[in-house]
């Protein structure tokens, strides 16, 4: 459903204030044709192009779509990872009133079926071979597909399928004659873009059902990347490494978009496997990641320096105690003292900076992280090192951007404030709700889903709940329908409890049950190698992982965390209610061959509730231990049976004197 | 441009015979490669593979016979001439400087373009950096073609076997060779690796127009591949001819899979 855009705020004098990405392209190829616009790095060099350079690809882009017969309203599929034409056909598509429609490159060509029937693709832009294969394959199943155009041509010479496949080289040569043709062609189609005009569809994973396909207007876009342009103060000298996903909304404004409006380079990296030494190369101002990237940068990290010398390694978590001490606080501009000061310099002449280097984060202004929860320590580590790493709340339904933190007020565990623009409320029933010139057109062909995810007045349900803080941050617990109650009334959000404890490395998996009981209380999986570890150390023997999780001194380690959690938890009011009272360390691993876990190992809470149905009824009665006889299955299908002892344990919990309501 | 067809014969061997003292690695064998073809010499252990290949690019000398490359006919010739008219090979054992990185060996690849003296090179002026810098460009388009961007300056002795066979292909590739003799290039690898390989030989055969021999032992591989095959068996020539005329052959059944003898 259409819906009248929110006014915004008024418009930053930022370097491009037109209002589509054609309009600003042209924009910066008239008023600064000279500065980089894109980089790739080819045959081992960073080859440039130039906004003006830029302008004159996607100029011949255009001319040649049109004659190959790209009219208003298409759909243009891309699919590759991040080069440059990629990037130039999608606005080339934008510049004929075309949509451009991204898709994961790595989708198996079955998966790609859906999107391109679902969104009536009639032309794509493609990588290399391997995409061309995967399209040639299922043509005759996507009649309307009629053209495929290729980035490079390697292996696909011997390719007969003539007036289907072009090479980019060869659009742009239609192009180029087009366009002597109908001189005033491009300029033309440019002038007509409008801010109202579908600039993108996007389709949303979809973890249930079929993806769905996001609309989002040049407004969208525009508007919202120039409020995080103008929020975070980026410049047209921002360098930004282009790695991500195309086909990921982020990528979109990231790369494309506030590149458009703030007129800073992207920078595409020569191929997937060379993305850390591109990195270090450019050295970007401006980067983000999801919170698995930067996990695998700190276990390469640490994995190195176990390897160093012993002297290394000394002088190494000596400075990263005190990183981890004063670094943050130096970064959001605390008070510290002189001395500490000084070591922290010391510090970061000897082993912040050039660890930095090496990771290329030597330049960044300002790094995002978003997707999923970070784990504190992770996160913790780089900010400690000096790099400014926030995180941001966003949906492709908000074009990115619903909450991010602002500088000086990072925290681990919240997403922070409504990003500029955007209005955030949370709905009776918990749910995080919110309205900004962001806010997608509609689902394509799916009115109903747009009805029930955005509001006549335009507020959008997230899915998520949450709450506001008490410092006005906003803390994202759960998925909404997750989410009950204890009998006190008490909000309790089972995957928040679950996640938390999951950040300590002894735990593996946790469930935890509360909704319409009087407290909360938690299953255990601990963590076979990291506890297994801890207790070879220890010079304990232990026959396997039933034996290893009944010991008294796992129960012990374990009741620390789980103590830790309360204490965290009993900080927060709305939260303290549903501190962990009583937990048990479960007698095997959960596994999705017994049906626990699903197959990407999530659990399956209901399932597991009923299988250890006397565990559950354990935990809220006064036993203090339980035997448990269970059928467990073998990895080659055999059945059997596991007996055991489950002792029943209680922590502590913090500052509850009474549970109050959640308001 | 599609693949360049098949042309003249570029290669001859003609009743060749080659023994160490009393053994006969080679007896009378006859064959020829033709421009741009990809032809595949396969047989058992021990059939004669690898001393075929090294008569061809004058390691060893046979007793008998003689080879023409290029309408030449050669006689006893060193080594590093083969080179000079343009026959390029890999190793059956990777035969890298494994100290240094992918991209050093590759342009030891480009030795024999190279013109200019020590004492240019030294100071790194006129003629040696402007060679230098063609080379460069010659072997950053190698790279490109065999996907070796992310390793271009790892030592090769720290990458997996997989990895060192093609930078080997590219090595060989640098000298941009008119003949290319490959000994098995897929020996060792596992499934994937074997297919990214065989896709490689098949991009160089058609990208470049190489000519290219390729000893094998895995039957699968040579059979999809290649455009004639010639089978050796106790140094003695068992079948010519295209890879199914020679899978329907009776002599090389019986010598893949054994005659039974009562």
């Amino acid at each position: 459903m259409a819906m009248p855009e929110p006014s915004t705020t008024a418009h930053p004098p930022a370097v491009g204030d037109a209002d589509t990405l054609p309009k600003l392209l042209l924009q910066h190829a008239r008023n600064r044709p000279n500065s980089p616009a894109m980089r790739e790095k080819a045959f081992g060099i960073w080859q440039t192009w130039s906004w003006a350079e830029m302008a004159d690809e996607i100029r011949r882009l255009v001319c040649g779509l049109k004659a190959l017969g790209l009219e208003s309203g298409d759909k243009l599929a891309v699919v590759g990872d991040n080069r440059p034409r990629l990037y130039w056909s999608m606005v080339a598509a934008q510049c004929v009133g075309a949509i451009p429609v991204p898709l994961y490159q790595d989708s198996v060509a079955a998966e790609m079926i859906y999107i391109l029937n679902d969104a009536d693709i009639r032309f794509a832009v493609v990588e290399d071979q391997e995409q061309v294969d995967k399209l040639l394959e299922v043509k005759d199943r996507c009649p309307q597909l009629e053209q495929i155009i290729y980035d490079d041509i390697r292996g696909l010479r011997d390719y007969a399928h003539a007036g289907l496949l072009h090479s980019i080289a060869e659009l742009q040569t239609l192009g180029r004659d087009y366009d002597r043709e109908h001189p005033d062609f491009f300029q033309h189609c440019v002038a007509e873009t409008r801010g109202d005009q579908f600039a993108i569809m996007l389709y949303t994973s979809g973890t249930t059902g079929n993806p769905k396909g996001v609309l989002l207007t040049h407004d969208n876009l525009v508007i919202t990347g120039r409020n995080g342009v103008e929020q975070e103060g980026l410049t047209a000298d921002e360098e930004v490494l282009a790695y991500l996903p195309m086909a990921w909304v982020g990528d979109n404004l990231f790369s494309v978009t506030q590149s458009y409006v703030a007129g800073f380079c992207v920078n595409c990296p020569e191929s997937t496997d060379t993305v850390m030494t591109d990195m270090r190369e450019i050295g970007p101002t401006y980067y983000f990641a999801p919170p698995r990237v930067y996990e695998n940068l700190l276990t390469q990290v640490i994995i190195r320096m176990e390897d160093a010398s012993a002297v290394k390694r000394k002088v190494f978590h000596y400075f990263m105690e005190v990183a981890r001490k004063f670094g943050s606080r130096i970064l959001d501009g605390e008070q510290v003292d002189f001395m500490d000061r000084m070591k922290y310099r010391i510090g970061n002449a000897l082993i912040y900076g050039p660890l930095k280097n090496v990771l290329g984060f030597s330049r960044i202004k300002l790094a995002f992280t978003a997707g999923e929860a970070i784990g504190p320590d992770i996160f913790e580590f780089y900010r400690s090192l000096g790099i400014n790493v926030k995180q941001l709340y966003g949906q492709t339904e908000a074009t990115v951007f619903i909450c991010v933190q602002p500088n000086g007020q990072v925290r681990a565990d919240t997403v922070g404030v409504p990003a500029a623009g955007v209005e955030v409320k949370i709905s009776d029933d918990g749910e995080v709700l919110y309205r900004s010139p962001g806010v997608f057109h509609s689902y394509y062909k799916n009115d109903k889903s747009t009805r029930s995810t955005k509001t006549e007045d335009g507020w959008v349900l997230t899915g998520d709940a949450g709450f506001f803080d008490d410092e006005g941050h906003l803390r994202i617990i759960d998925r909404a329908k997750d989410v009950g109650k204890l009998t006190s009334g008490a909000m309790f959000a089972p995957k928040y409890l679950e996640n938390k404890l999951k950040f300590f490395p002894q735990v593996k998996e946790v469930v935890a049950f509360g909704d319409g009981r009087d407290f909360a209380a938690v299953f255990v999986n601990i963590d076979l190698d990291a506890v297994g570890n801890w207790a070879e150390r220890q010079n304990m023997a232990y026959t396997g992982y039933t034996d290893l999780a009944a010991r008294p001194e796992i129960a012990k380690m374990v009741r620390e965390c789980v103590e830790k959690v309360n204490a965290d938890l009993a900080e927060d009011s709305r939260l303290s209610a549903s501190q962990i009272r009583r937990f048990l360390i479960l007698p095997k691993e959960l596994d999705a061959d017994d049906g626990e876990l699903t197959r990407t190992r999530k659990v399956r809470r209901n399932f597991i509730a009923e299988r250890y149905e006397d565990l559950v009824n354990a935990l809220y009665d006064s036993r203090s231990a339980v035997d448990v006889d269970l059928e467990v299955k073998f990895e080659d299908g055999r059945t059997g049976r596991l007996l055991a002892k489950v002792e029943i344990q209680d922590a502590e919990v913090y500052g509850v004197t009474e549970l109050r309501k959640a308001g | 441009m599609a693949r360049q067809p098949i042309g003249d014969v570029l290669l001859k061997a003609d009743n060749i015979s080659l023994s160490f003292g009393g053994v006969k690695a080679l007896s009378n064998i006859s064959f020829d490669v033709r421009e741009h073809e990809l032809a595949a010499i396969i047989g058992p252990n021990g059939a004669g593979k690898s001393s075929m290949l090294n008569v061809i690019n004058g390691f060893y000398h046979p007793q008998q016979g003689q080879i023409t490359f290029k309408g030449q006919t050669r006689s006893r010739m060193k080594v590093h001439q083969a080179a000079v008219q343009g026959i390029a090979r890999t190793f059956q054992n990777i035969a890298l400087f494994k100290g240094m990185s992918v991209l050093d060996n590759l342009m030891t690849g480009r030795n024999l373009k190279m013109h200019s003296t020590m004492l240019e090179q030294a100071v790194y002026w006129g003629r040696a950096r402007r060679e230098e810098l063609e080379h460069r460009g010659k072997v950053e388009e190698i790279i490109d073609f065999l996907n070796l961007e992310s390793v271009r300056k790892t030592p090769v002795g720290r990458l997996p076997y997989g990895i060192q066979k093609r930078v080997e292909l590219g090595r060989a590739l640098a000298a941009e060779p008119s003949l290319l003799l490959l000994d098995e290039p897929m020996a060792g690898m596992n499934l994937e690796e074997k297919e990214d390989m065989c896709r490689f030989v098949l991009d160089v055969n058609e990208e470049f127009g190489t000519t290219i021999v390729l000893i094998e032992h895995d039957m699968g591989v040579v059979m999809d591949i290649s455009d004639r095959v010639t089978v050796l068996d106790y140094g003695r020539l068992l079948a010519v001819g295209t890879p199914d005329e020679v899978r329907n052959n009776q002599e090389v059944i019986d010598a893949y899979l054994g005659v039974a003898n009562d």
